[in-house]
C-alpha cells in the first residue's frame, strides 16, 4: 500500500485522469470525477482548477447536483470510487429517492475513518488478540480505518479473480454477487480469519452507510436531507407536543441540528 | 506518592441516581458527603444540541470510554472469556448522572412476588417448580415489598412520576404525583386491542413529566415536550427526571455535599486491626494520574453493578462465588432480560418519530405469578407494552421476513415501513442459574491495571420458554390491533454481547436475609463490613419483568436510611 500512495502522490491531475481512464476501459463515472475534484493533487494545479475545487460547481453538476466537500482519509481515487460503488449497492437509488452517492455518504464516511470512528478511540484496544465465538463480538486488532482499507482491496481482488475487472467496473448484479461473498464470509480478505473477517468488513460497511444516509448533513451524508425526507424523519425538531395526540399521520419538512443542508 | 485527603462522614463511589439519592439523604441529615464521580460535571445546559441520532445513539457520546474499562465475556465456563471491545448488548454510562441521565424514564415497581419469589412459587406449585435441581437459584430478597413501599413512594415523589394505578401492581400508599402523559393513537389501538382481549392495560409510569412538578426536595422537573430523544440523550429541557436535576442539586443546597469529578475509584481501603469495617477508598485523579486516599466514616458503592462488584473483589471484601462448589457469594446470580414481542405491519402511518422515552401502555397480566404457571415449563413473565419512544431513521430499520438486509428490496422496505410498523413486547424476567456469575478477569485489565470484571452467561431454558410463551401473547395483541401482517420475534439460543438488547443488568452483589447466600443485608449494608454499603440492580436476587430504575430507586433510599442510622449508632442494621 505505501508504495502505491507515494506513487499516487506524484501523479498530476490531468494523469491522473487519463491514467484513470485508461485503467476504467474509459468509462468514468460522474461520481467518479466529482469524486476527484476538490482533492489535493499538489502545487502542478492551475488556477482554473482550484477555482473548480473552491467551488466545487463542476463536480457538483457532473455528480448530480451534488457538492464536493474534499476527503480526508481516501487518497485514492480508486479506493474512493470502490467503496462509493459499493455503498450505492448497499442504499442504491431508486423510486424513492436517491442512493448512497448522490447522498454523499462515501463522503461521510472519508471523514468518520479520519477520526475516532475509523482509530477505535473509543474501543477496548489492548491485546491479547484472539479468534473468538461470534458470540463474543468483534476481536481484531485491526481499526476500522484498517479494516476498511483491507475491504476495498479484496472488493477489487475477489472481483479481478471472478470477473477479470475491478469491483467499479462490474454490472450491478455482479457487484451484487461479489458484496454477498464478503457478507457470508465466503471472500478470500487476504489475512487469516483471526485477524480480520470479510464479514466484519461488510457489517461495518452496511452500517457505515446506512449511518451516512440518515445521520445529521452536518456529517457529510444525507445531503439536502432527502434520506430523512424519503423516510419521514422530520429531523431536528423542537416539541412534538401540539401534535403528538393527532391521530392523523404528520408530514413535517425536516430540520437539521445547526440549520445545515 | 499517594495524598490523604481530609476525613468525610460518607463517601460515594459515583454520582448517578443511588450515589444521588445517598448523598441528598445523607447531607440533608447533617453528614458531609463527598461523591467521588469518574467522569465529568454536566447537566441540561449540556443537552442543548442533542437532536443528533448519530453522536449519541449509535457513537456513545454519553457512554463509557470502552478503551479505558470494559469486561470480558463468555458464554459458558469452558470458553476462553474475551473483551467486549465495543459497546454493543448493554450501554455503560459514564459522567454525573451516569446511566440515569440517558435511561428512557420507564419506572415500574417490581411486583411483591419478585421480592418473596421462592416461598410464594413453592407455596403455591410446590418446591419442585423452582427447579432447583436443574441449577436455577431462585430465592427470596430478605425484604417484601410492603417493606419497600414507603421507599417506591418517595422515589417516585423525588422524579415526580407521572402515572395511573395498575389493578396488577402491588398496593400503593399514595397517587404518582402527576397524572400520565397524553395517549397517543398507536397507545390507544393497543388500549382497545388489550381490552378486548380481556387485559387490564395502563399508562406507563414515567419519569418524561406530563406536567412541571416540584419535588419534595424543592426541585422542580418540567413538563415534558415529546421531542422523542430520550434514550442514550440527555434532556434539553430539565423534563426527564435524572440525578442532575433531583437529588444532586438537592444535596449541594445543603452545603453538606461535594461532587469531586474525574475521580476513579479503584480499591476500599480496609484496617488490617479491624475486619469489621472499611476505612476509606483509594482513586485516581483521571486528569493529572495523581493517587488520593478519601478516608470516610462510611462507605457507599453506587457505581454501576460491574464496578460495584469489581471493586469488593479487587479490595479483597467478601468471597468469591465458585460455580463448582456454589461456596461464596459475591457475583453469584447474575441476571440479564429476554424480550417477547411482535411486529405488526399496517397500512396506516403512524407518527412513530413523535413521542418520550416512557411514552408508552402496559398489561401486567402476564407477569409475575398474575397468571397460573401450573400447566407452563417456566415461571414469572414479562410486562407487555407498547411504547412511542421516538423512531429514530438510523437504527430503525424494520423489514418483513426474508427481506436481505441491504440492496433496492431493504431500502423499499425500510423506508416504508418506517411509519408502518408497531411494536409490542414483554420485558421479560430472568432467573438466576448457578452457571452465570461474575468473576475477575486474569489477563485483560483497564487502564488503571486493575483486572476487569469477567461475565459468565448464558441464556436457559426457563428464558427461552418464558420469551416463546410471551411471543405468542404479543402476535395476539399485534393482530388484535388490526395489522395486515405479524412478525414474530424468534427465541433466543446463546446469549450475544453484540446487538443491543437491554441496559438491565442484575445481581453480582445481591441482597437477602442470609450471608451464606448474598452478599449484602436488606439495608445492603455488607455482611462483613458494617460501615459498608453497596447498592443498585446488582442487589437483585433475580431480574423481574420490568424496567429495574424505580427499585434501584427504592433500594437507594432504604440504604440512605441505613446509612444515617449506621453514622448514628455504629451498629450493624437489622
Amino acid at each position: 500500500m505505501a508504495d502505491k500512495d507515494q506513487k499516487e502522490k506524484k501523479f498530476s491531475r490531468r494523469d491522473f485522469l487519463k491514467t484513470t481512464g485508461a485503467a476504467t476501459g474509459g468509462i468514468i463515472g460522474g461520481s467518479l470525477l466529482g469524486g476527484s475534484i476538490g482533492m489535493n493533487f499538489g502545487s502542478d494545479m492551475s488556477t482554473e482548477e482550484e477555482e473548480s475545487q473552491q467551488t466545487g460547481e463542476s463536480g457538483g453538476e457532473e455528480s448530480g447536483g451534488t457538492e464536493n466537500p474534499g476527503r480526508i482519509f481516501f487518497h485514492n481515487d480508486a479506493d474512493f470510487e470502490t467503496i462509493s460503488q459499493a455503498m450505492e449497492r448497499i442504499f442504491p437509488e431508486d423510486d424513492h429517492g436517491p442512493g448512497a452517492i448522490k447522498l454523499g455518504v462515501p463522503y461521510f464516511l472519508d471523514m468518520q475513518l479520519a477520526g475516532a470512528y475509523g482509530n477505535n478511540s473509543k474501543e477496548y484496544m489492548q491485546g491479547p488478540f484472539r479468534e473468538g465465538e461470534a458470540t463474543q463480538g468483534y476481536q481484531s486488532r485491526l481499526t476500522r480505518a484498517e479494516l476498511f482499507t483491507i475491504g476495498i482491496e479484496a472488493l477489487n481482488s475477489e472481483s479481478q479473480n471472478d470477473y477479470d475487472n475491478g469491483f467499479a467496473d462490474l454490472e450491478d448484479d455482479q457487484k451484487d454477487e461479489i458484496l454477498t461473498k464478503f457478507e457470508g464470509g465466503d471472500a478470500d480478505f487476504g489475512i487469516p480469519r483471526a485477524a480480520g473477517k470479510p464479514e466484519d468488513f461488510f457489517g461495518l460497511l452496511r452500517s457505515a452507510t446506512l449511518q451516512g444516509a440518515y445521520a445529521d448533513p452536518m456529517y457529510r451524508g444525507n445531503r439536502g436531507m432527502e434520506g430523512w425526507k424519503m423516510k419521514g424523519f422530520p429531523g431536528h425538531q423542537h416539541a412534538y407536543i401540539q401534535q403528538i395526540d393527532t391521530d392523523s399521520f404528520q408530514e413535517i419538512e425536516p430540520q437539521s441540528l445547526y440549520g445545515g443542508k | 506518592m499517594v495524598t490523604e485527603l481530609d476525613k468525610v462522614d460518607v463517601v460515594t463511589v459515583g454520582v448517578g441516581w443511588t450515589g444521588g439519592i445517598i448523598a441528598a439523604e445523607a447531607a440533608k441529615a447533617g453528614l458531609k458527603v463527598m461523591g467521588l464521580e469518574r467522569g465529568h460535571e454536566r447537566g441540561t445546559d449540556d443537552y442543548q444540541n442533542v437532536h443528533d441520532e448519530y453522536k449519541y445513539a449509535i457513537r456513545y457520546e454519553l457512554m463509557q470510554d470502552m478503551s479505558k474499562e470494559t469486561i470480558t465475556f463468555r458464554n459458558t465456563r469452558d470458553q476462553r472469556a474475551l473483551p467486549m471491545r465495543e459497546m454493543g448488548s448493554f450501554l455503560l454510562g459514564d459522567n454525573l448522572g451516569g446511566a440515569g441521565t440517558h435511561w428512557n424514564g420507564q419506572t415500574w415497581r417490581f411486583l411483591p412476588y419478585d421480592f418473596e419469589i421462592r416461598s410464594m412459587t413453592e407455596e403455591r406449585y410446590g418446591a419442585e417448580k423452582l427447579k432447583d435441581d436443574e441449577g436455577y437459584r431462585i430465592q427470596d430478597w430478605g425484604i417484601t415489598y410492603d417493606e419497600l413501599e414507603p421507599y417506591f413512594d418517595k422515589f417516585e415523589k423525588t422524579a415526580g412520576i407521572s402515572g395511573e394505578p395498575n389493578p396488577l401492581g402491588g398496593d400503593r400508599s399514595d397517587d404518582y404525583p402527576t397524572p400520565p402523559m397524553i395517549k397517543t393513537r398507536s397507545l390507544k389501538m393497543f388500549e382497545d386491542a388489550a381490552n378486548s382481549l380481556g387485559y387490564s392495560p395502563i399508562m406507563m409510569p414515567s419519569a418524561n413529566l406530563s406536567e412541571a412538578f416540584e419535588n419534595p426536595d424543592g426541585q422542580t422537573i418540567q413538563a415534558c415536550q415529546y421531542c422523542a430523544f430520550c434514550e442514550r440523550f440527555g434532556c434539553e429541557y430539565g423534563a426527564k427526571s435524572s440525578p442532575e436535576v433531583t437529588v444532586i442539586p438537592a444535596a449541594r443546597d445543603t452545603g453538606n455535599f461535594e461532587v469531586r469529578p474525574h475521580s476513579n475509584v479503584v480499591e476500599v481501603m480496609k484496617d488490617d486491626d479491624d475486619d469489621s469495617k472499611v476505612t476509606g477508598v483509594r482513586f485516581i485523579d483521571t486528569r493529572s494520574g495523581e493517587e488520593f486516599i478519601q478516608p470516610a466514616d462510611v462507605v457507599v458503592l453506587t457505581s454501576y453493578l460491574f464496578n460495584n462488584y469489581k471493586l469488593l473483589r479487587v479490595s479483597e471484601i467478601g468471597e468469591q462465588y465458585d460455580p463448582e462448589t456454589e461456596e461464596g457469594t459475591l457475583g453469584r446470580n447474575y441476571c440479564y432480560q429476554v424480550f417477547g414481542g411482535a411486529v405488526g405491519f399496517f397500512d396506516e402511518q403512524f407518527n412513530t418519530f413523535m413521542g418520550a422515552g416512557a411514552l408508552g401502555m402496559a398489561f401486567d397480566d402476564f407477569n409475575g405469578d398474575n397468571y397460573d404457571h401450573s400447566d407452563l415449563d417456566f415461571l414469572h413473565g414479562g410486562n407487555m407494552a407498547i411504547t412511542q419512544t421516538g423512531a429514530r431513521p438510523i437504527a430503525t430499520n424494520t423489514t418483513r421476513e426474508g427481506t436481505p438486509s441491504w440492496g433496492a428490496r431493504f431500502k423499499k422496505e425500510s423506508i416504508e415501513n418506517y411509519t408502518r410498523t408497531l411494536r409490542v413486547q414483554a420485558q421479560c424476567a430472568t432467573l438466576p442459574h448457578r452457571d452465570n456469575y461474575l468473576d475477575l478477569d486474569e489477563e485483560y485489565t483497564d487502564a488503571y491495571d486493575v483486572p476487569l470484571v469477567q461475565l459468565t452467561y448464558n441464556f436457559t431454558d426457563q428464558d427461552r420458554n418464558v420469551q416463546g410463551y410471551t411471543i405468542d401473547r404479543a402476535a395476539e395483541v399485534v393482530e388484535e390491533m388490526g395489522a395486515g401482517e405479524v412478525k414474530k420475534d424468534t427465541v433466543v439460543e446463546d446469549y450475544d454481547i453484540v446487538p443491543y438488547q437491554s441496559t438491565h443488568n442484575t445481581g453480582g452483589t445481591i441482597m437477602g436475609d442470609d450471608p451464606e447466600t448474598s452478599v449484602v443485608n436488606n439495608y445492603l449494608q455488607h455482611w462483613d463490613r458494617d460501615n459498608l454499603f453497596v447498592v443498585g440492580a446488582g442487589n437483585f436476587a433475580h431480574n423481574g419483568g420490568y424496567n429495574p430504575t424505580a427499585t434501584v430507586g427504592a433500594l437507594a433510599y432504604r440504604c440512605a436510611e441505613g446509612v444515617i442510622e449506621y453514622a448514628e449508632d455504629n451498629r450493624r442494621l437489622e
